[in-house]
């Protein structure tokens, strides 16, 4: 073949356009995660290098993720064709507003739980590669915010499932293999529908580019079979998400692993399936989002209600936890279950609703990490996660009760934390929407919350320590106090310092909400008109 | 397994199946094969070893840990990418250089340097399974 052909070929399937530095950002989290996580695992025989590593690592990695929003916030939704092939042929890594605000949000709560492991994960389980799961299970996460393509988001699914599967087992304890078997299968049957939904959707639209199924699905006139196809992805990302009637692995499974995985967890991985949920759903096929709208209603009620209703149904603090995320999964579907007012109009509820539940789900990734590693530095402290046998907190670590009374106040939408103002959103949004039951339900889950945290904060905090109160006289009594509160020592700068980080952010984004609403108002724009999204993928070509 | 025959050709058949392992990664580009299948051939050699002899001699053999191996493997599959970005093109964009070595026109590419990486991956990931599974009571 003479080269001119060669190169004609090539000026046919391959993009031109000479790149700058900027251009190559979205690929680069993805780079830090796997050189990193690649590295960590040459070095499996110096753990102590691990966390040395590790946390510049993830620093890296945040410093990125914030490049990347601040760059998607000034110039608008950017794309990198991986290998230089044209869309919808190549895979196309598309950063949108909301994508990046996902993506930052998760770059935070791993440097967060990264510091907090270096204290609390032991020689063994690094050994068994505690930090290269992590590397892995944040690039999964960090693919699926990024990519543009609906096959490779399936990718960084199973690649985020890998490393949490891994995650999850380290320490090999009984219970922990137990719950690691209903998670790893029921996560296995959610991808296979992913799976089977995008044969499906392949075969309807001949392409897996979002931006072009996107464009194709606004176009097609035949919409039935694409119900189906939306039920199948909504079947398989509530059950990502943890949604009801889908959300029984979560409990019995999320309390056994180490906190600080829980934490992970907790934070990322059912966030991803809303993600998924909210692009594939509401970016690509609107219409059949609107007319499946009341399921979605119904399931986040009852979602909503089930995690309220559980979290005070338990004694032992990381269980409660575990209905806590699935109640704000409840509430983040709140705003996918608003109708849509049609074209032209971004005012609707929906707009306000999906504001509201982007920033939710932002202020969810964060409280709920920090929860989680605020009940592992708590169960460290008085021996226990059980409320009957913790208490003692308030008086003998004030700094620690007073973060974990902001993070309670957030989780459960009290003012002038973070969980308020999304909370203030949705519920106009579903007033104006005509679905004054959602919003009630939206505030009596709220309202669950609150009297399940209070019930922890008095037993857990406020209470003295029952084993103290029982104790035969003060000598003894001073031998258990002393006993319990002193086994904080060393580690204790490395466990507080993320719960530092993250009650700031919830204090910040609680006191001074408006920057993050324009964040989340632009990120909902974009989902809701894809037209900025798919200009950027395919830039102007037909 | 205490078999004469197998104890004694073991050592010839991995010495067969390591090489072919190579063969079938080298030719993976336009022809079937790849690092995928070169890769689940070579660890498929050192299970047989491992069957024959035992996993110690095994590990002795491979130096290396297999998980050592495969993060090796993923370090060389990402670094690869970074060829395209060296040229001024696309991350993972295909480099291609074509020097002559003692007459013969070598094909080279970033995609092969990929491709070993994923070779390297697949080795260490089944191996370290086979010999897991293998070794008996280990802690």
């Amino acid at each position: 073949m003479a080269t001119e052909d060669l190169s004609l070929l090539k000026a046919e399937a391959m993009t031109q356009s000479t790149l700058a530095a900027v251009d190559h950002l979205p690929v680069m989290p993805l780079l830090i995660c796997f050189v990193f996580g690649s590295v960590l695992l040459m070095l499996r025989r110096r753990v102590d290098l691990h966390p040395v590593l590790a946390i510049p690592g993830l620093a890296l990695l945040l410093a990125t993720d914030i490049a990347i929003l601040w760059q998607v916030w000034t110039n608008g939704t950017m794309t990198l064709m991986l290998g230089g092939w044209l869309p919808p042929f190549g895979i196309a890594f598309t950063i949108d507003m909301m994508g990046a605000l996902f993506l930052t949000a998760a770059g935070f709560v791993a440097l967060a739980c990264g510091i907090y492991a270096a204290a609390s994960v032991d020689p063994v389980e690094r050994r068994f590669g505690f930090y290269p799961f992590l590397f892995m299970m944040i690039g999964g996460v960090s693919g699926a915010f990024i990519t543009g393509d609906i096959f490779n988001l399936y990718v960084w699914f199973e690649v985020m499932l890998i490393g949490s599967f891994g995650l999850i087992v380290l320490g090999s304890r009984h219970e922990q293999l137990d719950g690691a078997t209903k998670y790893c299968f029921l996560n296995l049957v959610g991808t296979t529908f992913f799976l089977i939904a995008t044969g499906y959707l392949y075969g309807l639209f001949g392409t897996l580019n979002m931006a072009d199924i996107a464009r194709k699905a606004a176009a097609m006139e035949d919409t039935g079979p694409l119900l189906t196809l939306v039920s199948l992805y909504f079947v398989s990302f509530a059950m990502k998400a943890a949604a009801f009637p889908l959300n029984s692995w979560l409990p019995a499974s999320y309390h056994t692993p180490r906190f600080v995985t829980s934490a992970l967890f907790a934070g990322l991985l059912t966030k991803v399936g809303i993600y998924a949920a909210i692009r594939v759903m509401l970016m690509i096929f609107p219409p059949e989002r609107a007319e499946l709208s009341v399921v979605i209603a119904w399931v986040a009620a009852l979602t909503m209600l089930i995690g309220g209703l559980g979290a005070l149904a338990q004694s032992d603090f990381r269980r409660l936890l575990n209905y806590m995320v699935i109640a704000g999964i409840g509430t983040i579907l709140v705003g996918l279950a608003l109708p849509q007012l049609p074209a032209g109009t971004d005012t609707g509820p929906i707009a306000i609703g999906m504001s509201g539940a982007i920033y939710y789900a932002i202020h969810s990734i964060i409280v709920m990490t920090a929860l989680y590693l605020a009940a592992g530095v708590a169960a460290h402290l008085t021996g226990s996660s059980s409320l009957h046998e913790m208490g003692g907190l308030w008086r003998h670590n004030p700094l620690f009760a007073g973060l974990v009374l902001v993070l309670f106040f957030a989780v459960s939408g009290l003012p002038p934390f973070s969980g308020f103002w999304p909370k203030l959103f949705l519920v106009r949004a579903t007033m104006s929407a005509d679905m004054p039951w959602l919003a009630a339900m939206v505030l009596f889950s709220g309202f669950l919350l609150t009297i399940a945290s209070a019930r922890v904060f008095a037993l857990g905090f406020w209470r003295s320590l029952p084993a103290a109160v029982d104790a035969p006289n003060d000598d003894e009594r001073a031998r258990i106090v002393g006993e319990r509160f002193s086994a904080a020592g060393p580690e204790k700068a490395a466990s507080l310092i993320p719960l530092l980080m993250l009650t700031a952010f919830v204090v910040i984004a609680g006191v001074w909400p408006e920057w993050l609403l324009q964040m989340t108002a632009s990120a909902t724009a974009g989902v809701l008109d894809p037209s900025g999204y798919i200009d950027s993928v395919f830039g102007g070509r037909p | 397994m205490n078999s004469l025959i197998l104890r004694f050709a073991a050592p010839y058949l991995t010495a067969l199946m390591a090489l072919f392992s190579v063969f079938v990664l080298l030719r993976g580009h336009n022809e079937p094969g790849g690092g995928f299948i070169g890769g689940l051939i070579a660890s498929s050699a050192f299970a047989i070893y491992g069957i024959a002899s035992g996993v110690a001699p095994v590990r002795r053999a491979m130096v290396f840990h297999p998980v050592s191996i495969a993060g090796a493997g993923l370090f060389l599959a990402v670094i690869s990418g970074l060829g395209g970005i060296a040229v001024g093109e696309e991350f993972l964009y295909g480099v291609w250089w074509f020097p002559t070595f003692m007459g013969t026109e070598l094909h080279l590419s970033s995609i092969l340097f990929f491709d070993i990486g994923v070779y390297l991956v697949v080795v260490g990931t089944i191996t370290s399974i086979a010999l897991g599974l293998e070794e008996k009571g280990r802690n």
